[in-house]
């Protein structure tokens, strides 16, 4: 890739060095320096301040309520995430695409329209609000809430990389271990599952990010309730029209951090192979190959 | 199509699979349309196309217009430098440009908000040049070049990975000079993976919020963008008003999925992958 024997289109110096300036200026101006802005004024008053901000009980339960979330979310969006990949990638049957098309839906929709959309199916003027309200039953405004959003916000992320990969790998692996005896979890377990686990994983640590940081979705269900409603990202929006400049960003300081680790374990799981399998990285519709009628 | 299916497990995988999507997926969007459409076409029709709204949509229209021809051209740079040269700290610029999607948008909106702020690392620079992008539409095309930065990159970047040098090559024993080559032979092959990126970073602008409100300063008219309209109307308790206008959102990420399908149908086809 990198020998320049013949020059190619672009590689005069003089090119080179002005496209690399450019590239270079303008990802710090719009890349790094947000990202130094964020230690910067979290760090501004010290560590102690650092520290009593985030040991604050708001602060404190909005890490919880956003681990929580991600605990009860996550889990259940990698189920998801194989269930379809399974269904989709080693059957054949009718209304395929249209599945597929449903899946990754989320990844096209503004998370405020999602929001809105909840309201109007738990909220007291939705489809099943007079119904919760009168078993006493509350979703919205409340942790059942926060953590539907979430699915829906981050449905498709671990199907979307299963989907390619168990494509291009085929069924003949599995039907050659069922042929020989084994059931069908044991098949899965001993001959998918170490196919698919670095591409599984790539997706569970993007969804994870996604999660720990939706903000749109969340804020429309949650009811931004100080100490019992509020998710890390709400809670920083909180103390920043309060003009709690420091809290704020020492609270985005620990999302931030999860970003980074995030973008690391993203390069390292790509390593495995993880995410080659289509073009546009953590978000954003990708038409799934649908040429499965072999 | 196969008759018989070989193996196990399809009930349970569908099962939970519709289950999913149906609860999670369709159940609410379609309690959305069916609030909207409960309005009555007059009614509905009022809210979509009150000034305040028109407006909205003007306002997302155009910074999403801006901030995307913004990564069309520094999204094409960053692509090209990161696969074409060898430079000091390629690689971390390579991992960092994911960073947007990483980031929460509200870390970025406060963020952005800081460094842009009048008293703030550009914002004070910025100001002594009488140009001012805190609360005022340009605040809403950085959030939104921000958080759309990667789309047009990681759509480019492969596909000039897998350019043929013989084709360049061909062209400059024909003579033709770099710039012409650029043009003639490299831009048509990029164009179907450049527009895919495009869209999808259009659509992802059009319904961007965290990032936006922090730094947009939310003046109705002026800078109110329409997921911010429709989030007031909720806090108002106007719930028709927030189910149309949100529908008109849901409305414009179809006909926005469906053009970025067909594009993305046509790079694959290009790109054969």
């Amino acid at each position: 890739m990198t020998s320049r024997k013949p020059p190619r289109v672009g590689d005069s110096p003089t090119f080179r060095r002005f496209l690399i300036a450019f590239v270079l200026i303008v990802g710090t101006l719009l890349i790094a320096a947000p990202l130094a802005v964020i230690f910067a004024q979290a760090f501004s008053k010290g560590w102690p301040t650092f520290a009593s901000t985030i040991a604050h009980p708001d602060t404190r339960h909005a890490i919880f309520l956003t681990v929580v979330t991600a605990l009860i979310a996550v889990p259940i969006n990698t189920v998801f995430g194989i269930a379809a990949a399974w269904a989709l990638t080693k059957f054949d049957f009718r209304g395929k695409r249209l599945l597929t098309i449903l899946i990754e839906l989320p990844f096209s929709i503004s998370p405020i329209v999602a929001g809105v959309a909840y309201l109007f199916v738990y909220g007291l003027q939705g489809l099943f609000g007079p119904l919760l309200q009168s078993a006493d039953i509350k979703i919205l405004f409340a942790l059942p809430g926060i953590v539907l959003a979430s699915m829906f916000v981050t449905a498709p992320f671990v199907a979307r990389e299963l989907i390619p990969l168990m494509q291009a790998q085929g069924r003949d692996l599995e039907e050659a271990a069922t042929s020989l005896g084994a059931s069908g979890w044991r098949t899965f377990f001993y001959v998918t599952l170490p196919n698919i686990r670095w591409a599984m994983l790539y997706g569970i640590v993007l969804c994870n990010a996604r999660l720990m940081g939706e903000f749109g979705a969340v804020s429309v269900v949650s009811g931004n309730i100080r100490g019992q409603t509020n998710t890390l990202p709400l809670h920083i929006e909180l103390l920043y029209h309060d003009y709690q400049t420091v809290g704020a960003f020492a609270a985005a300081s620990i999302l931030t951090v999860l970003a980074l680790v995030t973008i690391v374990a993203k390069v390292l799981l790509e390593r495995q192979g993880a995410g080659r399998h289509h073009g546009s990285a953590l978000a954003g519709p990708v038409a799934v190959s649908q040429d499965t009628t072999r | 199509m196969r008759q018989r299916r070989i193996l196990p497990g399809f009930g349970l995988s569908m099962g939970i699979t519709l289950c999913y999507v149906a609860v999670i997926v369709a159940l609410p969007i379609g309690a959305l349309v069916f609030k909207a459409a409960s309005l009555g076409p007059e009614d509905y029709w009022r809210i979509v196309t009150s000034a305040r709204a028109l407006a909205s949509y003007r306002v997302t229209v155009l910074s999403a217009a801006a901030a995307t021809a913004f990564n069309l051209v520094f999204g094409l740079a960053l692509a090209w430098a990161l696969v074409r040269y060898q430079f000091p700290g390629r690689r971390l610029i390579d991992a960092m440009v994911d960073l947007p999607f990483a980031l929460p948008t509200a870390v970025a909106g406060i963020a952005l908000t800081t460094v842009f702020a009048s008293n703030g690392w550009f914002g004070s620079f910025l100001a002594s040049m009488n140009i001012k992008v805190v609360y005022t539409p340009l605040g809403i095309m950085v959030a939104m070049a921000f958080t759309s930065l990667p789309f047009i990159v990681r759509t480019v970047q492969p596909v000039l990975e897998d350019l043929d040098p013989a084709l360049e090559e061909a062209a400059q024993s024909l003579g033709s000079s770099d710039l012409n080559i650029f043009r003639r032979v490299i831009l048509p092959l990029l164009t179907p993976a450049l527009l895919a990126g495009t869209s999808l970073a259009f659509a992802r602008s059009l319904g961007e919020f965290g990032a936006i409100i922090f730094i947009a300063g939310n003046q109705p008219m002026e800078t109110e963008i329409t997921a911010l309209l429709a989030f007031i109307r909720l806090e108002e308790y106007d719930y028709p008003a927030a189910a149309a206008i949100a529908s008109v959102m849901l409305f414009a990420a179809f006909v926005m999925l469906a053009v970025t399908n067909y594009l993305q149908a046509r790079a694959l086809r290009y790109t054969a992958r």
